[in-house]
Formats: structure tokens, sequence, C-alpha cells
């Protein structure tokens, strides 16, 4: 069973974001969802993840659809978007920012448990705990944003731009973390960047649109040896 | 002596403004929504408070019914009108006004219907406690025992308030629910829930600030009007999106207005208010405890 999404289209007033798209990504596999501004790979993490309701098509993740629903429902069902921008709630403590991962669940002995492991994946946050998310910087901000997302146990991680604003070495740091991330827990990862290279480097399979259309879907050391695509769509 | 006694009275009715400011910034910051009707759920629960008193001549019986009767309307106020309008009218600008208007009309029709059940005229209901003031040797300042109680009720209150939002794992959803609800709800928190228990603080929070008030007054469809005039000042001198900032708010609004009515002239009770508010803004823009982008618990 996997994330199966079947012709959906997405609709911003009479802005056509998504239009007919269609692909699927296997279980544990990390899927890059690469293109230009404007295509509609915000759009579609926000229709995937609840926030936004689709026009037609269909989507499914272990075999239930996950079109109209609410976020917290999703949330519930192990699926956790990470959106872009403002990821984290400045006016909270770390601390308070982490604990809302947790908030829900009833296993408080498996939340302890999940935070102190993310405290041991972002040492930095655990010396941070009690300041305000505001004091952050914007790495500090993306690996907040992540492990609050980890202490709800996700098997479904949406990830909207975790290198959006960030210096090259700390984007290194948190695809790298990433990609261990998800082997170690078994993840299955959809992550939209700009950022074609990092993202292929980690991903199992990229998914080019363009426009809120498909242009190309394949192993991602296929599409990086293409030399169209590199030249159309991977910025090289 | 004289200034200790204006100090104290004006203690006391501040802790009530604290208290309805409380109700109004909740509602503010967790829906963006300037409750008017805040005033009318207040006088349908006090109503309440009214008839339990008149019938079973128990002010501590109709405190928390009135308490629980607020909680319930506002939660009510918020499922059937508030939500159902924000579903319906999303952007533009009839959907930042439309609230306001609503709420006005609220007020309006709750006003009617309590006047419809218990008419127009003024009733009243005794404190469960003295209203004479403290004597001291052989003078007596006008601060009573109930005036006491009045400012024990609100401290008692907003000390559950802080705790509640400050230590529990509710008020950490209703603080993240208020701050950054799209983050919140990707968190998993279920938003429309948590606002509707903050409507119900704040409409509880109302009662008991109409409840104690009454005594001091006397009880008709639109007696709290001025209170929420008072209680919308106080709650933008503390700067509109904080608990401390309502409670500060109240407090110099009592004082200076229990100054004026004082040292200067008993006419200029509402005048003054805004002429409180004027000078708090021009000297701090956003407010005592407003913040220019953020906001604070």
């Amino acid at each position: 069973m996997s994330l199966i999404i079947d012709n959906l289209t997405v609709r911003h007033g009479a802005i056509t974001a998504i239009d007919g798209l269609s692909f699927s990504v296997k279980e544990q596999e990390l899927a890059a969802v690469i293109g230009a501004n404007g295509a509609g790979k915000t759009t579609l993490l926000r229709t995937l993840s609840g926030l936004k309701t689709p026009v037609s098509g269909s989507a499914s993740w272990q075999g239930e659809s996950i079109l109209n629903c609410k976020p917290e429902d999703l949330v519930r069902r192990g699926i956790l978007h990470v959106s872009d921008g403002k990821t984290v709630i400045p006016e909270l403590s770390v601390k308070e920012n982490l604990a809302l991962g947790g908030l829900w669940r009833k296993d408080k002995k498996d939340v302890a448990v999940a935070t102190d492991e993310v405290i041991d994946l972002f040492p930095r946050l655990g010396e941070r705990l009690s300041q305000s998310a505001d004091t952050l910087s914007g790495g500090e901000r993306q690996m907040l944003a992540i492990g609050r997302a980890l202490i709800s146990r996700p098997k479904l991680l949406f990830l909207d731009e975790p290198s959006l604003g960030l210096a090259p070495l700390i984007i290194e740091q948190i695809f790298s973390t990433l990609d261990s991330l998800r082997h170690k827990l078994g993840l299955t990862v959809v992550l939209v960047e700009q950022n074609a290279m990092s993202a292929l480097g980690i991903a199992d399979i990229g998914i080019i649109i363009n426009l809120g259309k498909l242009v190309t879907t394949g192993k991602s050391k296929d599409l990086t040896s293409d030399p169209a695509l590199q030249a159309a769509y991977l910025g090289y | 002596m004289r200034l200790i006694s204006t100090l104290l009275i004006g203690i006391s009715s501040g802790s009530i403004y604290s208290l309805m400011a409380l109700a109004l910034v909740l509602v503010w910051r967790s829906t963006r929504v300037v409750n008017f009707a805040q005033a009318g759920q207040a006088i349908a629960s006090t109503y309440l408070g009214y008839l339990i008193i008149s019938r079973t001549d128990n002010y501590w019986l109709a405190l928390p019914v009135a308490l629980v009767a607020g909680a319930i309307i506002g939660a009510l106020v918020d499922i059937f009108l508030i939500r159902t309008l924000n579903k319906r009218v999303k952007s533009g600008p009839v959907a930042s006004i439309s609230p306001v208007i609503i709420t006005l009309g609220l007020l309006g029709m709750i006003r009617s219907v309590v006047g419809m059940i218990w008419g127009g005229d003024a009733r009243a209901y005794k404190a469960p406690i003295s209203t004479h003031g403290f004597t001291f040797g052989t003078t007596t300042i006008p601060f009573s025992p109930y005036n006491l109680l009045t400012v024990f009720t609100c401290i008692v209150v907003m000390v559950a308030f802080s705790i509640i939002f400050q230590r529990t794992n509710l008020g950490l959803s209703l603080r993240a629910a208020a701050f950054q609800p799209e983050i919140a709800r990707l968190a998993g928190v279920r938003v429309d829930l948590v606002r509707t228990i903050g409507w119900a603080f704040a409409g509880g929070a109302g009662a008991v600030a109409g409840v104690l008030v009454t005594p001091a007054n006397s009880l008709s469809p639109n007696s709290l009007d001025l209170l929420l005039v008072l209680g919308f000042v106080a709650a933008v001198i503390g700067g509109l999106e904080s608990m401390i900032g309502a409670a500060i708010g109240g407090l110099v609004l009592g004082i200076g207005l229990a100054l004026i009515l004082e040292y200067v002239s008993t006419s200029l009770a509402f005048p003054s208010a805004f002429i409180i508010l004027i000078l708090v803004l021009l000297i701090k823009p956003s407010g005592i405890f407003g913040k220019k982008g953020g906001r604070d618990a």
C-alpha cells in the first residue's frame, strides 16, 4: 500500500493550481516534488494535508482516502505536514512547540520517549527548551518543526521547502538528518523543493511538475542524468 | 485615608472591568471577533442568577450557576453563529466587519428577549454580605466587605484562568489555536473545539462580572452596557491581546476613574474613561501590554 494520487485538480478561485495530477509513492519511499515557483507544489501538499479542498480527483494513503479530511484528523492517522515559511509558533517556548506534537496522543509514556529522541537528534533544541521559539534561527526553527512532527510518530511526512531561507551548510545538515531519519523510522516522505539538486540527492523518486501538471516522474538517478530535464527543470 | 479609600474603591470596580476585559480579550484573540454581544450574554446569565436569588435567596448558588450558564451561552454563540458565519463568509471587506454587526444584533436580540421575559423595569438583588463601608474608629470608608469580596472573586477567576492557560494542555491548545491556528491544526489541535472553549471561558467571566456588579446598580435589560464599554476601554488599554493586559487595564481604568470621581467631579465618569484611554494610547500606542508584531500569552 502507498500514497496514490489520481487525477487531482485544485483551484484557487479561477486559477487552476493543480491540473489533473497523478502519481504514487510507495511506502518508505522518499519522493521529491520538483518544480519552479508557482508550479503548484505547496498547493499539492496543502490539499493532501487537509488545508485545502480539491475540485476533483482522489488521493489515498494505505487504501483510505485522505481528501476532504480535517488536518487534525489526518495527524491522528500518522500524516504530518511541516508547512513552509512559518513552521513554529513564535509566541510559545521551544518546549511548548514540541509539546504540541504530543498533545493529542494518549500514550504519554511514548510521547516522553519521542521527545527525548528529538532532543538527542537536535541537541540545540534541548539547550533552548525554555526560550521563546521567536529567538531561534531559521535552521533551528526547521529542526523544531520537524521535531514536533516526529513526536506525533508520523508514518507519512509532507515537508514543504525545508531549505527555504537557510544557509547551504544548514541545508546540507537538514537533508542528511532527514535521510538518516526516514531510513531509521521507515517514514514515507513527500518533499517539496525548489532546491532540486539536494532533494533528488536523497530521494528515491522524483516528481517534476510544471503549472500544476505532471512533467515526468521516475527514479531520481534517472532524472538527474537526463540532459533535457536538467536544462529545463533542475537548474544545472 | 481619603486617598487610600479611593484607591480601594478603584481596585474594586477596576477588578470587575478586568473580568469584562478578559472576556473580550479571550474572544478577540482566539476568533478576531469584537464581541458586543458579551454584554447580552452577561445580562442573560445575570438574570438567571437573579432568578435563583429571588427563589432561593442564595447568592452563593446564583454565582456558579450564572458562570456555567454564561459559559454555555458563549459556546452556543460560537457554535451556531460565529462558526457558521466564518464557514460562509471567508474573505473580503464583509468578512472582517460581519461578526461585529452580528454580535451587535445579537446584543439587541438578547436584550429584547430578556425584556420580554422579565420586563423592562429595573430589578435588584442584595449583596450576600454588607455593602456598608468598613469603619475604623469613628470614620467609615466607602470600601465595604462586598467590595472586598468582589476583588477576591475577580482574583480567584483570574488566577484560575492563568493556571489553565499557562500550566495545562488545554491552555497550551488554547494559546496555540489563538496565535497560529493553521500550525496548531497541523500539529493536531482541534482548533474549532478549542475556540468554542475559549468562547465558553469568556462567557463565564462576563457572567461573573455581571453578577458581581449588579448589587451596586440595578438589573435591567441594558444595565451592563456601561460595563461593556468600560471593559472594552480596559481591554484596549491593556493591549487587547494579553490576559495580564486585561487585568492591568481594568485596574488602571478603575483607579483612574475613582480618583477623578473623588477629586474632580462625579459627573465625569463616562468622558473620563475615554480620556484615560487616549492618554494611555498616546504614551503607548499599542496598549500597555500590546506588542507591535507578536502577541503575549
